[in-house]
């Protein structure tokens, strides 16, 4: 199924605007929601068959279900807008073009949840787009779709933004907790999972931006509508970013099952030169590289992702053209994930540096033959050893890549070695 | 030191949340709005305010990037040399602005104009190679547009 018309980034102009979002039907999916029981709002979206789009593609309504129903502690929401994955860079447009979208969604999920109080944190290299979501919430707060009684419904839900401070570990969602509460961006020990023991000990679900703007179109058109749309296991829109060697990098709004290789040539323009392709990052820099010759019939879904041996991550794509020194994109990533590991776990704290330095070997041809081996050693000590998927993160970049393109690491080899 | 409009903001902002703490980066944010860093003083007097001992709020700065815990040049000029902005020759607008603005990576010009630093990715792979000067943007730039922008600040 083709879509032709987009239900994420609509092409309306000033759409961003409250009164242009309302005169083109928004806002009437909360005013729907306000009419149905709460488990009657989330049992549409878990029969949609919403899957997160943040990275883990977790079933959003079943998420949802786990939040108690009656809870003598207050309940959360915190929606994930961190987006500091290389190669992403999609909620970022949905702050600037569809914002009230976004604020409708928090509110139909903290209404299906019971919760008084969501929390939207956004990297704090936003600013100007913090400023954009800012003005939108005051906006809605104005029209009475914010606060104390909305409608006359007699539910109540504050929005507040929350400023990061540039660290990407605060994506993950327990370390994205611990920075609202203000502390350093520590992820958490699960079990206990949010929903039991989230922000200040109570029930809390984190979802999201792109995930949450998704929910007014299925509370609008019903989930049978939606879970037709793109790929019948992970349906829906999507936004893809396109970045690297193509002609028009952007986020593109498709149906999720588009085969990548229509995002490249069709959408994205192709590559520039009409060089060849050598090889993708499918999902933002986490997910496993796949080489040119692994991408015939492979679709932006979660199935036939992980079948292609990688992952539909935050649906970053970064497109590598045949002259690209792989070497240096693999080292530039093993850097950022050093920078970035919180320190709290030896595996990751000391392998992300090793893995860097070794790559800095290759990337100078210094390196010898058992160097190869030695990636590979460091890295599967680092995956599954460690309290978050930062870990996994920086591991599974090198293992795909030693394991796919090995002859790029033998090319670097010192002249000794070979 | 926090300014009594921006300890009433503070005050304020402390009521979204049900523990005093949580106030805390929020309040370094506007800290480092008025000053443009943040001091050992402006630190203490923070903790003084939320109840926080000065150490724990000395870990929050260190531990987040975007906080300076020293004064930066007028402009601070970013340069995102991460995987996407690599493929589209960030190291080329690296080399451009450490040239102009006479800062390496990591340092402040000896006229105290730029601080200049290599970043990791600012969610602008779309518009590789970029470069942010405060809170904008600059996007899909050559060496010769990076000089153009930098050579027009005052």
């Amino acid at each position: 199924m083709t879509q032709t018309e987009h239900y994420i980034l609509p092409d309306i102009p000033e759409y961003h605007r409250i009164d242009v979002y309302e005169s083109n039907g928004g806002y009437a999916a909360f005013r729907k929601a306000l009419g149905m029981k709460p488990d009657e709002v989330t049992d549409e979206v878990k029969k949609s068959n919403l899957r997160g789009r943040g990275g883990a593609c977790f079933p959003t309504g079943l998420k949802w279900t786990f939040m108690p129903k009656t809870s003598d502690k207050p309940k959360y929401l915190a929606v994930n807008g961190d987006e500091s994955e290389p190669g992403t860079f999609k909620d970022r447009q949905i702050f600037e073009q569809n914002p009230h979208q976004l604020i409708e969604g928090i509110l139909i999920g903290c209404y299906a949840m019971g919760i008084t109080v969501a929390y939207v944190y956004i990297r704090g290299e936003y600013g100007k787009w913090i400023k954009m979501l800012q003005a939108a919430v005051d906006a809605a707060y104005e029209k009475g779709y914010i606060g104390k009684n909305i409608l006359g419904s007699g539910f109540s839900t504050e929005i507040y933004l929350h400023k990061g401070a540039g660290a990407y570990i605060c994506g993950e969602e327990s370390s994205l907790m611990n920075s609202i509460e203000g502390e350093r961006g520590y992820p958490r020990i699960k079990p206990p999972f949010p929903a039991q023991r989230g922000l200040w000990g109570c029930p809390t679900t984190i979802n999201n931006v792109e995930t949450m703007t998704n929910v007014p179109l299925i509370i609008t058109k019903g989930w049978e509508w939606y879970s037709k749309i793109g790929n019948v296991k992970h349906p829906g829109p999507i936004l893809v970013g396109i970045s690297g060697h193509v002609n028009k990098p952007g986020v593109y709004e498709v149906p999720t099952g588009v085969p990548l290789l229509e995002l490249i040539h069709t959408y994205a323009g192709g590559i520039p030169g009409d060089k060849k392709l050598k090889a993708v990052i499918p999902g933002g820099s986490s997910t496993m590289i796949l080489r040119a010759d692994q991408l015939d019939g492979v679709c932006m879904d979660a199935d036939s992702l992980k079948a292609a041996g990688s992952s539909v991550g935050t649906a970053g794509l970064i497109v590598m053209d045949e002259e690209t020194d792989l070497i240096r994109i693999l080292s530039r990533l093993a850097k950022f994930y050093h920078h970035e590991s919180c320190g709290q776990c030896t595996p990751c704290r000391e392998g992300t540096g090793w893995l860097h330095k070794v790559l800095e070997r290759f990337e100078h041809h210094q390196a010898k033959t058992e160097d190869i081996d030695l990636l590979l050693d460091i890295a599967n000590n680092i995956e599954g050893n460690t309290i978050c998927a930062l870990g996994d993160a920086a591991a599974w970049p090198v293992q795909s890549m030693v394991r796919r393109f090995r002859g790029e690491f033998e090319k670097c080899l010192a002249p000794a070695s070979h | 030191m926090l300014n009594e409009e921006n300890l009433k903001k503070i005050e304020e902002i402390g009521k979204r949340y049900p523990e005093a703490k949580a106030a805390l980066l929020p309040a370094l944010w506007i800290a480092q709005e008025q000053d443009g860093w943040i001091s050992e003083e402006t630190m203490k007097q923070i903790g003084d305010l939320l109840g926080l001992p000065y150490g724990h709020v000395l870990g929050v700065v260190t531990f987040y990037t975007m906080f300076n815990s020293k004064p930066l040049g007028t402009y601070h000029i970013e340069v995102c040399t991460n995987a996407s902005c690599q493929l589209r020759g960030s190291d080329k607008i690296l080399r451009k602005v450490e040239h102009v603005c006479s800062a390496g990576a990591g340092h402040t010009s000896p006229d105290g104009k730029w601080t200049v630093n290599e970043v990791e990715c600012m969610g602008a792979c779309g518009g590789a190679p970029m470069i942010a000067i405060g809170e904008e943007y600059y996007e899909n730039l050559t060496p010769d547009k990076v000089e153009e922008i930098l050579r027009k600040l005052p």
